[in-house]
């Protein structure tokens, strides 16, 4: 290899060095911006290219460059095969760069459909965000978009990348125009570090070095600027009141007890009076914990291990907050969520959301409104889909401690998962919490469900019928109850078309109307639960996460799914309401079983095969269940 | 670099014109030519603790998190483990992330038995001085009872991944750290730090979900696993400048030595179990170094006069070859090579 000695004297080149951050910004504009170029060069400019690199680069840019054999820097950042062959583009992908002065992680994200989806997960980690325009075109929309979206994830700090100026002649006019422009704009939704770059990136002027065609520009070259954006964490997280998000348990044996995590924001001191959240219960740090030995003071940024002085409630997702400052605890917000799946996210139904390191139920109420990212405007939504950004009040089933987003990044973020699927739906920046939720609780009855249930002789149940339409529910719920009658029960059915024709009348029979459907049915049948009834619910409920709602809407033991499994051409034969031939003709769309789908139960505790069982003996069996779990 | 952000006089000390200007004149006067000094990191002994402007502290603490996260969610961690330079990184980061208690999870190496005695010596030292659980799945056993069959090219490392994913079947292995580093090869710089592969190992490029923030979404269903890379940011000469920092010791074979060696597809490769030169292949003795450690037949070595750290970091800074391209002879085998087998479950 022959390679050339350097000598590097660890200890002097220490004393040479100021400390050296790490940067991570986000790139945003087409490749029709020459985003590609311009990352290829700040690869290629900073020397992080090998001689391997090099040769395939030189090699491509002969065989499919378009830069007429010249090296085309666009080819450096080109992706994965199945992406070149299919043409289509996954999502965000991580560069790498450094100066003297600073670390570069760069998130490019790609553009095309899935924009929104990759630019907001892109500027989730970074801190500046570098957008290209085309100098031939403007501040287009498309740049409004970006620059929503990077004020929308919180980035402070802001290039605007005035690309292919060697088309306009490098005319200051033209850059004057558009930087002012985008300026206004900018000031105008919240971003107000904002730095214009006259530039072209194929030809490299101002890009790494000051470039002698635009003599009238004195700013920074575009590496100049991001060598020198203030890392936001110094400032504002450093003054801010500390709090460390416990990750981890750390019990090795009964002598230590610590927890394990890391300082999101402010500086933690040995001494500090602390509050461990969501809880009430203080205590002292009396320890930070390394294995380098342990500190004083542990800054934003740091993952430590605390021991406090005091054995109090602290476990995995609770936040220690110093106490005379601690972090507000709510369990319902307002929040901004973007789509971030092909399965939209339907408000009312249950899911999971991770925040901090918390995993607690969620759900969404309807969207207030979602938001068209090219120009700000408040449209109406049902749901939440891929790539729409919505606002809309959200609760979670726990308490947590939070900040507001644009206060804290790390805790004022969720991701909201699905139950079934374990996808991430949707990402969540809290905007405020809701009064009511600190301020609600629940009354405490003096006559409760207990007690009226001893009055009537049976527990209170939920029997759930769910099954296409046409298989017999009805009727054999109809059955079951006139069983449960003669029994002196107290009983009540809720029937689907009833149901409709009433309390749901405003609804249609879009997945997401179903969702609120069944949403409502459940909380009527529960609030009858509490009156100490049998409420049996008759419904298609062709969803597996609504059924399962509406279980964890009631207490263990007081839920009975039972399944009437009809085939679905011997349902389509019976079709009592003709609805079948109607969805076959076309007539009636979102159809159980026609055009939408039916999720059969997994495991439900009445299984009925109506093709093996009759409605009597399908109603019979219902009842032994409920005598099987005690509620007659 | 030399960057000035300031004006436009002193352009003389960046590079715009092609690959070969590497070197710059000097300006004490002898015009000597030497290598221009490489814009990595500085080497940063005394770091500290502030990951606020401290770039090797925010790696460290970042990687630390992740490993705290996958304590807290996964019932059945384990790190893969080799002996060599990142994996031994990882481990070290490991015993930083749960200290004072013991590293919660166990080690697995999937062994080529092509291996350096040097690598297997360090390796067994390490897991004894810490008291960690080594599962060791031997390549051998997979071909010895037919499961797997032997390459014409004697090459074991596209072998791996059987045996890989065979053990983290039997062992129920719920989340697998791995050292991948996104810097290392075009397909990687789209890697998620949570990779999610299916019951049979593979990564399906559509199913991957986005990352945003530091909430890493690690649930799978029964069968599934998560890969993790905590190295995900680092780069080459952060590995480097971190080890220097921490200290870490490495395998001997990491610096340069003297061993006989023959020239075979652009590489500087030993003999072993697995095989030697051809008849046409001369063996000389010569003062090398490895910079990655895998399966000794398709490893080559790298002349190098690095007796230490320093002398690697200074080495690594002058360099012009990316690891991976200059001493993995499997790479090479195509331009998406590492995507296909990315695919069928390797790493």
């Amino acid at each position: 290899m022959g390679q050339p000695q350097v000598q590097v004297d660890l200890e002097a080149e220490l004393a040479e060095q100021e400390r050296v951050g790490l940067l991570r910004f986000i790139t945003c504009g087409s490749v029709d911006d020459g985003k590609s170029s311009l990352i290829g060069r700040l690869l290629y400019e900073s020397k992080l290219l090998y001689t391997d690199q090099l040769e395939v680069l030189e090699a491509d840019s002969k065989k499919v460059g378009t830069r007429g054999g010249e090296l085309d820097f666009a080819l450096l950042v080109d992706g994965l095969a199945a992406e070149r062959e299919q043409g289509i583009t996954i999502d965000v992908a991580y560069r790498f760069f450094a100066t003297d002065r600073r670390r570069f992680i760069v998130a490019d994200t790609p553009g095309h459909e899935q924009y929104t989806r990759n630019m907001v997960t892109g500027a989730s980690m970074s801190e500046a965000a570098v957008i290209l325009c085309d100098a031939r075109k403007g501040v287009l929309t498309q740049t409004r978009r970006h620059a929503h979206l990077v004020s929308l994830l919180g980035i402070k700090h802001v290039a605007l990348a005035i690309n292919k100026l060697d088309l306009v002649d490098y005319s200051q006019d033209v850059f004057d125009k558009i930087s002012e422009d985008f300026k206004a704009f900018a000031h105008d939704i919240g971003i107000h570090d904002v730095a214009c770059v006259p530039m072209s990136a194929v030809f490299g002027d101002n890009v790494v070095t000051s470039s002698d065609r635009t003599p009238w520009y004195q700013g920074p070259t575009l590496l100049g600027w991001l060598e020198n954006v203030e890392l936001t964490r110094d400032e504002e997280d450093l003054s801010g009141p500390a709090r460390l998000l416990v990750q981890w348990v750390n019990r090795p044996n009964s002598e230590f007890r610590g927890f394990s995590g890391r300082v999101l924001a402010g500086v933690l001191r040995k001494g500090d009076r602390v509050r461990a959240l969501p809880g009430e219960a203080e205590s002292t740090i009396e320890r930070i914990v390394t294995m380098d030995g342990d500190l004083d003071e542990a800054v934003v940024g740091a993952s430590v291990t605390v021991v406090l002085s005091d054995e109090i409630d602290v476990s995995r997702g609770s936040v220690i907050a110093v106490a005379d400052e601690p972090a507000d605890v709510a369990n319902a917000f307002q929040a901004h969520i973007v789509g971030m799946d092909a399965h939209d996210l339907v408000p009312g139904r249950h899911y999971l959301a991770k925040i901090g390191a918390r995993t607690v139920g969620f759900t969404a109420d309807h969207p207030k409104y979602r938001i068209d990212v090219d120009t700000g405007a408040h449209l109406p939504a049902k749901t939440i889909g891929l790539n729409e950004i919505a606002v809309a009040n959200v609760h979670f089933d726990v308490p947590v401690a939070y900040e507001e987003f644009k206060r804290s990044r790390d805790l004022g973020s969720f991701i909201v998962l699905d139950r079934l699927s374990n996808a991430t739906l949707g990402a969540g920046m809290i905007d405020f919490a809701l009064r009511r939720s600190a301020n609600v609780t629940w009354q405490a009855l003096t006559v409760d469900k207990q007690a009226r249930a001893a009055q009537k002789g049976h527990q209170p149940a939920v029997v759930w019928f769910t099954g296409l339409s046409g298989a017999g529910k009805s009727t054999v719920a109809d059955l079951v109850e006139k069983q449960l009658h003669a029994q002196g029960k107290h009983t009540f059915v809720l029937d689907g078309d009833n149901v409709r024709h009433g309390l749901s009348k405003d609804l249609g029979f879009t997945d997401a109307d179903r969702v609120e459907n069944i949403r409502r049915i459940a909380e009527v049948a529960s609030l009858m639960v509490d009156a100490g009834l049998i409420v049996l619910v008759s419904f298609i409920s062709p969803f597996q996460a609504e059924r399962d709602q509406a279980r964890e809407l009631v207490a263990e033991g007081e839920f009975c799914e039972v399944f009437i499994d009809t085939p679905l051409d011997v349902a389509e034969r019976r079709d009592p309401k003709g609805l079948y031939a109607k969805a076959r003709r076309g007539d009636l769309t979102n159809f159980t079983g026609v055009d939408s789908e039916y999720e059969r139960p997994e495991t439900p505790e009445v299984h009925v095969d109506t093709t093996q069982l009759d409605p009597e003996q399908a109603a019979s069996a219902v009842v032994a269940k409920l005598r099987d779990m005690g509620v007659i | 670099m030399q960057v000035r952000t300031d004006g436009r006089e002193d352009c003389s000390q960046v590079r715009t014109d092609g690959p070969e200007d590497c070197s710059q004149v000097r300006t004490d006067g002898t015009n000597r030519k030497e290598p221009m000094t490489e814009t990595h990191p500085p080497v940063a002994l005394d770091a500290g603790l502030d990951a606020a402007t401290d770039n090797l502290a925010a790696l460290e603490s970042e990687a630390i998190h992740i490993f705290r996260e996958v304590a807290g969610e996964f019932d059945r961690p384990v790190i893969l483990f080799s002996g060599g330079k990142d994996s031994t990184l990882l481990l070290h980061l490991a015993i930083k992330a749960f200290w004072p208690a013991p590293v919660p999870f166990p080690l697995l190496h999937v062994d080529t038995g092509h291996n350096f005695d040097e690598v297997i010596e360090f390796r067994d030292r390490v897991v004894a001085e810490h008291g960690l659980r080594l599962v060791v799945a031997k390549v051998q056993d997979w071909i010895d009872d037919g499961r797997l069959e032997e390459r014409p090219d004697g090459t074991r490392n596209p072998l791996q991944t059987v045996p890989l994913l065979d053990s983290i079947t039997e062992h129920g292995f719920d989340a697998v750290f791995g050292g991948g580093r996104r810097d290392e090869e075009r397909a990687r710089a789209k890697e998620r730090i949570f990779s999610l592969r299916n019951a049979f190992g593979q990564w399906d490029p559509r199913r991957q979900r986005p990352e945003l923030w530091n909430l890493y979404n690690g649930r799978h269903k029964p069968g599934e696993h998560v890969r993790v890379f905590p190295l995900s940011n680092w780069t080459e000469a952060d590995v480097w400048n971190y080890i220097a920092k921490e200290k870490i010791e490495l395998p001997s074979i990491y610096y340069a030595h003297e061993r006989d060696v023959y020239w075979r597809d652009g590489m500087w490769l030993t003999e072993g179990p697995w095989g030697g030169p051809r008849d046409d292949e001369e063996v000389v003795r010569k003062l090398v170094r490895y910079r990655t450690v895998g399966d000794g037949s398709c490893t080559g070595a790298v002349e190098s006069t690095a007796t230490t750290v320093a002398d690697v970091i200074a080495e690594v800074q002058a360099s012009r070859l990316t690891e991976r391209g200059a001493t993995r002879a499997d790479d090479r085998l195509s331009e998406a090579a590492m995507e296909d087998r990315k695919r069928e479950g390797y790493f």
